[in-house]
């Protein structure tokens, strides 16, 4: 009983960690409509700068700095942060799939980076010596997971709420007003690049929030941790949930973690030995089919985003394929 | 030197991908990251056809001259080039051309990355996760010169000008025909090409046709130089990206330039830095070209 809790547990933590991602991309996605193909770059930056900066002293690379937590975590989000405002600056001006092909080049680079770089973060054996914070008083068993789980949930309803406000904000309407017709918009003299470079940038950040606390989580990572097989999972999450909504996001994110960790298990239970090398290649074939399922036959998500028409602004609206 | 050879070589193979790239991005308006599967498919379609003419006609399995190729593999890089070709136009029939019926230009980048998932893995559940080889032969390298020291393989020296012969072709194609002006036509204004008697949905399969046709002998050629292998589209993605952006999204001959820059480059930067980090290059020249000349050589502003 208390190995199934303490299972649902480590599940509901890696889940929360992820919907917190989903909601990063859904702020560039679903309301900005920026593509970030490189969802995992920012997702690493995070995880890594947290483990750096708040690690202990390693032999042979960068890190030990010792930071407090709190201080910790938010070097890794800054570092996000700028990894995303220098490939923004670059990108944001030019068509639309100059910053698709960008990010994605950063994601491959930044695992390559990770792999070779010895001196920088270990390489490919990873970081490691990061204590996870508060273990001397709450030790590493079940009590541990559950007040990190409690704690990660906090932050994900901090997340919810900042970005439920942000999107009601008149700067959420101005997202939507340049997702929708960027000339319209500048028309009444705002700027589409800047407020596109401050939404990436935001989005980017939660993301490295994410990271950061996935790294937390493990108390280790390693280039392993920042294969293009995150990007493609977060994806699917969102465009299942639904881009636009930021609940259909969180949503998202469990239903799909719940089904890529069922599929797993079901593959390895009942698979014949023989044909268990292939799993992986399953599990892919299945979140590439599900995600341009999604695209063909409901591209709106399971909960589509709900526009707000702001002259009555009472009656929500549905609208078709935002 | 030999960096510099091998630079070229490698980039025969790239720009062939590139240009089917960049002329789906031009005209289809949107990043397809499913295009290097087309060069697995390619390659894989080639060595079952290899496979399949060497054991119907053994007079075929011989080789030609100092090559590893076969006249069994020259058939079957023929055929590879029209079943990838038709393989690209089935894929936009089926995925691309609903997703784009149904709305943003972003959601087809997302499709195609899906797409390339579902590609990339159902082809290493066919034919299995290890590397494969269209002659299990060793190629000797003849040498070109003792000081400094310069070997090639006869098989790339077969790839490069096959690859010239191939952008050749394609040039007196685009350059020559009616079809060629209708291509660009419709590239520059789909609405007003239609206006004048160019058949849209025709246009558009002839350049899934060519891209896949020219992917599959990228393909091909790419297992000629190194293996075969699932996962060559993922290693192959970025470089073409990278040639087709600095080309300049939709220009054949920057493709063709870019691809040779991209091969250079990266066979070159392992003069100054270690070998694992070549992966990184094409997203160096991205940067690079982004933030000197944001259109790349040929290319031109478009919104």
């Amino acid at each position: 009983m208390i190995g199934v809790i303490s299972y649902l547990v480590f599940f509901a933590t890696t889940a929360s960690i992820l919907a917190i991602a989903v909601l990063g991309l859904n702020l560039q996605w679903g309301n900005t409509g920026l593509f970030n193909g490189g969802v995992v770059a920012f997702f690493g930056a995070g995880a890594y700068g947290t483990l750096i900066l708040g690690g202990t002293p390693q032999a042979g690379h960068l890190g030990g700095f010792e930071l407090i937590y709190p201080l910790a975590l938010l070097g890794g989000m800054v570092l996000a942060g700028a990894m995303a405002w220098i490939v923004g600056l670059l990108t944001l001006r030019l068509r639309h799939d100059y910053l698709a092909i960008a990010t994605f080049g950063v994601a491959v680079a930044f695992e390559n980076l990770m792999r070779n770089a010895e001196w920088l973060a270990g390489g490919a054996k990873g970081v490691r010596g990061f204590e996870r914070p508060l273990r001397d008083a709450l030790g590493d068993g079940f009590t541990y997971n559950l007040i990190f789980f409690a704690g990660v949930l906090c932050v994900l309803i901090c997340v919810y709420l900042f970005l439920e406000r942000l999107v009601a904000s008149p700067f959420g309407r101005l997202l939507r007003a340049i997702r929708e017709d960027e000339e319209a918009a500048q028309s009444l003299g705002k700027s589409p690049a800047r407020v596109r470079l401050t939404a990436f940038v935001t989005g980017s950040v939660i993301l490295g929030l994410a990271g950061g606390l996935y790294g937390t989580f493990y108390a280790f990572v390693s280039p392993q941790d920042v294969l293009p097989t995150l990007t493609f999972q977060i994806w699917a999450m969102l465009i299942v949930g639904g881009a636009g909504n930021n609940r259909g996001a969180i949503l998202g994110a469990f239903l799909i973690w719940g089904a890529w960790t069922a599929s797993g298990w079901a593959l390895s239970r009942f698979a014949p030995v023989e044909a268990q090398l292939y799993t992986g290649s399953v599990q892919f074939v299945l979140i590439g089919a599900v995600i341009v399922g999604m695209l063909l036959w409901r591209p709106q998500g399971l909960f589509p985003e709900r526009l707000v028409v702001s002259q009555t602004g009472i009656t929500p609206q549905k609208e078709q394929g935002a | 030197m030999q960096n510099l050879i091998d630079g070229i070589l490698t980039g025969s193979y790239i720009s062939l991908g590139a240009i089917g790239l960049t002329l789906v991005m031009h005209i289809l308006r949107f990043a397809n990251f499913s295009h290097a599967e087309l060069l697995s498919i390619g390659a894989y379609a080639a060595l079952v056809c290899d496979a399949l003419v060497s054991a119907l006609t053994p007079a075929f399995a011989a080789k030609l001259g100092p090559l590893s190729l076969t006249w069994s593999l020259m058939a079957a890089i023929v055929v590879s080039m029209i079943f990838t070709g038709l393989s690209a136009v089935v894929l936009d029939r089926l995925v691309f051309k609903r997703v784009r019926e149904k709305g943003a230009e972003l959601s087809m980048v997302f499709a195609s990355f899906g797409m390339a998932l579902v590609i990339r893995n159902v082809i290493g559940l066919i034919f299995g996760l290890s590397p494969e080889l269209y002659s299990k032969d060793i190629a000797f390298a003849v040498v070109l010169s003792r000081d400094p020291l310069l070997l090639v393989k006869p098989d790339q020296v077969f790839v490069l000008l096959a690859a010239l012969l191939l952008m050749l072709i394609l040039h007196l194609i685009l350059s020559r025909t009616t079809f060629g002006f209708s291509l660009r036509a419709v590239a520059e204004n789909p609405a007003l090409a239609q206006v004048n008697g160019v058949n849209l949905n025709r246009t558009i399969m002839a350049v899934w046709l060519i891209g896949g046709a020219l992917a599959a002998a990228a393909g091909v050629f790419y297992g000629l130089s190194h293996q075969i292998i699932p996962v060559m589209g993922r290693d192959l993605v970025l470089p073409i990206f990278a040639a087709t952006i600095v080309g300049g999204i939709g220009s054949v001959y920057g493709a063709v330039l870019g691809g040779f820059i991209v091969g250079i480059a990266a066979n070159m930067s392992v003069l100054v830095l270690p070998a694992g980090y070549t992966p990184s290059i094409p997203f160096l020249l991205i940067l690079a070209v982004l933030i000197m000349r944001p259109h790349g050589l040929f290319g031109e502003a478009r919104a």
